[in-house]
């Protein structure tokens, strides 16, 4: 007794209707066109504040310019800004497609440039390639655990992610400057407490021909991949399902505990992935250095790009361009330091204020009866 | 006492945009009589009240109250000349008794209640009424029934003249239903009030009702006596044709092994609610089993038991034979659908277009059963055509977030997503909610043959009738328990509201 049914002719009642065959243009326009706004909408709130300091929003404007882009050393140094900042975005994206909110990216990126130094350090003799290898596992490791506690939280015992990445972002502070000025200390490093250098005969080259920070195509690589992760793949899709409608998702009896703890073991391994990177790249040893906010402004950046990875690529161009023009900034027109902080705030209050444009415009919605 | 007052609407006309909610729609309620106003969903039945009540103001037309005209502008307006309203959800506070919701619902409460002589007032005003609810008691006590009289002494402890109740037993089991309806038509005969009852029951028309208007797409479909108009008229008013669509036609006898076998389920108990105790409940292929019960007795807990949204303390589920825990592999393996009720809120991906959530059952599956990690767009995007096609789904593009669609053609995508292929063990929780007639029909037709096809359906409804129509055999929940089981066959309606009661034996 095993019979079963398959329904596919019953009384439908209404045509077929397929039509409005422009709306999924329609739609990626507004989906461009909602951040732009934004985007000149915290230009003209800045200028505002800007004209109240007495200093001109075009020198401002003009200046930003040349500090990220105008000369092959800015670019550079914009680029070198950026590249952490793509792979700490995706840090918050990728939990971000299951309507999680981790804050936590900071703490993954110095402990995981941290546990890339302490994998390096027996392996310095061997060759290049075997110490980055080694870096890369453990960096992203270490990252992929550091978050994966957030979400584990979250998905076992339901402790709100937000709060617990935070305080696990302290936590992992406080962890590394333990490490650091303690155990792991380079006796000869006095002003500022380091571990123990990787070598310079170790230290990861900038790109061939481009001359541009080994970062930059690693955090590329890193978008496209969780862009296909995220559209293409069964689990992104189940991700995105969960992050939509939990309720639909149980109903469809996805394994929603699982999907969390990937999502941020994920996550967690890029930011990770940022440190151990810079440690290669950058320093050569752990120190605070690492601290420097590319967590934070990996936030800021994934909301900018709506957690869509491929977005993320311009957006830490730019707040990595604005990163990189603050200097300029404070030399030339006497601005304090805090400024481009006014700025980033005022771009982030845009964007997130025009989530409410979305669906608003008649023109940008499908047509038609329904 | 009050004395009941009459009421008119004068062509009104109300618009949202370009969309016509009402034009020309006008409404004559003689003093002291039930007058029924009908329609479907979306006939314009709750505007045309609200405009009445001054939540919206009408764009054309206007009021005639006790024979004078009346500006009724704001809900104020309409409370100072003793109009009120019923809504379908209560809306008493449960954690207080009936006296202090009483008290508080009026518009002049003193800052500091005197609660000896409010109650002596109390018990006064509700001598003079003619049914009774205890004063001291918590509302969140109160059984459905209780609690819709309670709303009804509130609005004659307002004083009102004119009461509009919208949709006033649905939540009730026949027999509280008659006995409010029988009250409701006892008040307006003696004059106290002038009663509208919002409504698409015929029956209850038929029996308390003296006068009808029915609306059909925002316009005046007819008006009469009711004692002039047959269940005929009143349907073709209604959805434009002398007949509702016939009831789906049963094929075949319940047959073979237990598709689903529900043995000594237990669950937590849930904020203060008990949990389900469930006993036994089998249902066979080529059956379908209704569940019955009032609403808020563990029907909701039992639907998201089975569809993998709540945790069992103890006892099995299983199909064909198997242990059963609603995971996607076992779903997957077993052909367990699962139709939720408000399927956007708990069957769809508002975000996700039409075409994702067309997929949600397969996206992940290759050919055969194998699992596939890699999108196959084309053949989602193939497939959701397909049932788009199949089910006459409205779309302004397969693209288009799923939100954007009306009720009923959510409801058709849920349909297409959850009947497509072989299915073996469907669960339908209250699939006709917010429906017109003829979505209505077309979502029962669907199940129905689905069950003739083989599928076992458990059909969990808080409408008697839809359970009556469909079922082949009924059980009835009481707080959190199966009560009582019965063929649906020759089932006494009013056998099962004493047990959705509680009371057995």
């Amino acid at each position: 007794m095993s019979t079963t049914t398959t329904v596919t002719t019953a009384p439908a009642s209404a045509p077929v209707q397929v039509g409005d065959q422009w709306y999924p243009i329609r739609r990626t326009a507004e989906a461009l066109l909602a951040p732009i706004a934004a985007l000149a909408g915290a230009a003209i709130l800045f200028s505002i504040f800007l004209l109240c300091l007495g200093a001109s929003p075009a020198d401002f404007l003009d200046l930003v310019w040349r500090g990220a882009f105008g000369s092959w050393f800015s670019i550079q140094n914009t680029v070198q800004r950026a590249a952490p900042l793509l792979l700490t975005a995706l840090c918050v994206a990728i939990p971000g497609q299951l309507g999680l909110v981790i804050i936590g990216g900071e703490a993954a990126v110095v402990l995981g440039g941290l546990a890339a130094t302490v994998a390096a350090l027996p392996l310095i003799n061997t060759s290049p390639i075997i110490v980055w290898a080694a870096m890369a596992i453990a960096g992203s490791a270490m990252g992929a655990f550091w978050v994966g506690i957030s979400g584990w939280l979250r998905a076992k015992l339901n402790v709100n992610e937000v709060i617990a990445s935070l305080v696990l972002s302290y936590i992992g502070l406080a962890l590394f400057n333990h490490f650091v000025e303690g155990l792991l200390r380079d006796p000869a490093s006095l002003n500022k407490p380091s571990t123990y250098g990787i070598g310079d005969e170790n230290m990861l080259d900038t790109v061939p021909w481009l001359d541009v920070h080994p970062g930059l195509p690693i955090g590329i690589l890193a978008c496209l991949i969780c862009w296909v992760l995220i559209y293409r793949t069964s689990f992104g899709f189940a991700s995105r399902v969960t992050g939509g409608n939990i309720r639909a998702a149980q109903l469809q009896g996805l394994p929603v505990t699982k999907l969390i703890l990937l999502a941020c073991a994920i996550g967690g391994g890029c930011a990770g992935l940022a440190g151990a990177i810079e440690v290669a790249a950058e320093y050569g040893r752990s120190n605070a250095s690492l601290n420097a906010g590319y967590g934070y402004t990996g936030i800021l950046i994934a909301f900018l790009a709506r957690f869509n990875p491929l977005a993320i690529m311009p957006m830490a161009i730019l707040l990595g361009g604005l990163g990189a023009a603050g200097g300029l900034l404070q030399r030339r027109m006497g601005l304090p330091d805090a400024t481009i902080q006014v700025l980033q705030g005022l771009i982030f209050v845009s964007i997130l204020a025009s989530d409410t444009l979305y669906g608003r415009f008649r023109w940008f919605q499908p047509r038609g009866g329904a | 006492m009050t004395h009941a007052i009459s009421v008119e609407a004068v062509g009104i006309g109300k618009h949202f945009g370009t969309f016509h909610a009402l034009s020309d729609v006008s409404l004559k309620v003689t003093p002291g009589t039930v007058h029924g106003l009908l329609g479907e969903n979306g006939a314009g039945k709750s505007t045309l009240v609200k405009c009445l009540l001054g939540y919206y103001k009408a764009d054309d037309g206007g009021f005639i109250v006790d024979g004078r005209e009346a500006s009724i502008e704001r809900p104020a307006d309409a409370d100072a000349l003793g109009l009120g309203m019923v809504y379908q959800h209560f809306t008493l506070v449960p954690s207080m008794t009936v006296a202090e919701n009483l008290v508080m619902s009026r518009q002049n409460v003193p800052s500091v209640i005197n609660w000896r002589s409010e109650i002596a007032g109390l018990k006064q005003f509700m001598e003079r009424m003619p049914f009774k609810v205890p004063l001291e008691v918590e509302v969140g006590s109160l059984a459905a029934g209780e609690r819709q009289k309670t709303e009804i002494i509130k609005q004659l402890y307002l004083e009102r003249k004119f009461l509009v109740l919208d949709e006033p037993t649905s939540v009730l089991t026949p027999q509280e239903a008659t006995e409010m309806l029988g009250l409701v038509r006892g008040l307006a005969h003696s004059g106290t009030l002038t009663i509208v009852i919002i409504t698409h029951k015929l029956k209850e028309v038929a029996a308390f009702v003296d006068e009808v208007t029915v609306l059909r797409r925002g316009r005046m479909a007819g008006s009469g006596l009711v004692k002039n108009l047959g269940p005929s008229d009143l349907t073709a008013m209604m959805i434009g044709e002398p007949h509702a669509p016939k009831n789906p036609e049963r094929k075949g006898a319940p047959s073979g092994e237990a598709r689903l076998a529900v043995s000594g389920l237990r669950t937590a108990e849930d904020s203060g609610r008990k949990g389900l105790s469930i006993d036994s409940l089998i249902v066979h292929a080529n059956e379908i089993v209704g569940i019955a019960g009032v609403s808020g007795n563990g029907q909701k807990d039992l639907v998201e038991v089975l569809g993998g949204q709540r945790p069992i303390a103890s006892g099995s589920m299983q199909v064909d034979g198997a242990p059963y825990d609603a995971s996607r592999e076992q779903s997957q393996a077993h052909d367990v659908r699962v139709l939720p009720e408000e399927p956007l809120r708990n069957g769809c991906v508002p975000p996700m277009t039409v075409v994702d959530n067309l997929n949600l059952r397969s996206f992940d599956l290759g050919s055969g059963k194998s699992r596939r990690s890699w999108l196959d767009r084309t053949g989602m995007a193939t497939r959701a055509r397909d049932m788009i096609a199949a089910y006459g789904i409205r779309t302004p593009s397969p693209q288009a977030p799923i939100g954007v669609l009306s009720g009923g053609n959510v409801q058709r995508c849920v349909l297409a997503r959850e009947l497509d292929g072989d299915v073996r063990l469907l669960i339908v929780a209250n699939p006709c909610f917010g429906l017109d007639v003829k979505a209505v029909a077309e979502t029962r037709a669907r199940i129905m043959a689905a069950r003739n096809g083989g599928t076992a359906v458990l059909l969990i409804s808080e409408d008697l009738d839809e359970i009556l129509e469909l079922a082949d055999r009924v059980a009835v929940m009481h707080e959190g328990e199966i009560v009582h089981e019965m063929p649906a066959e020759g089932a006494d309606p009013q056998e099962i509201g004493r047990h959705m009661l509680g009371h057995h034996g």
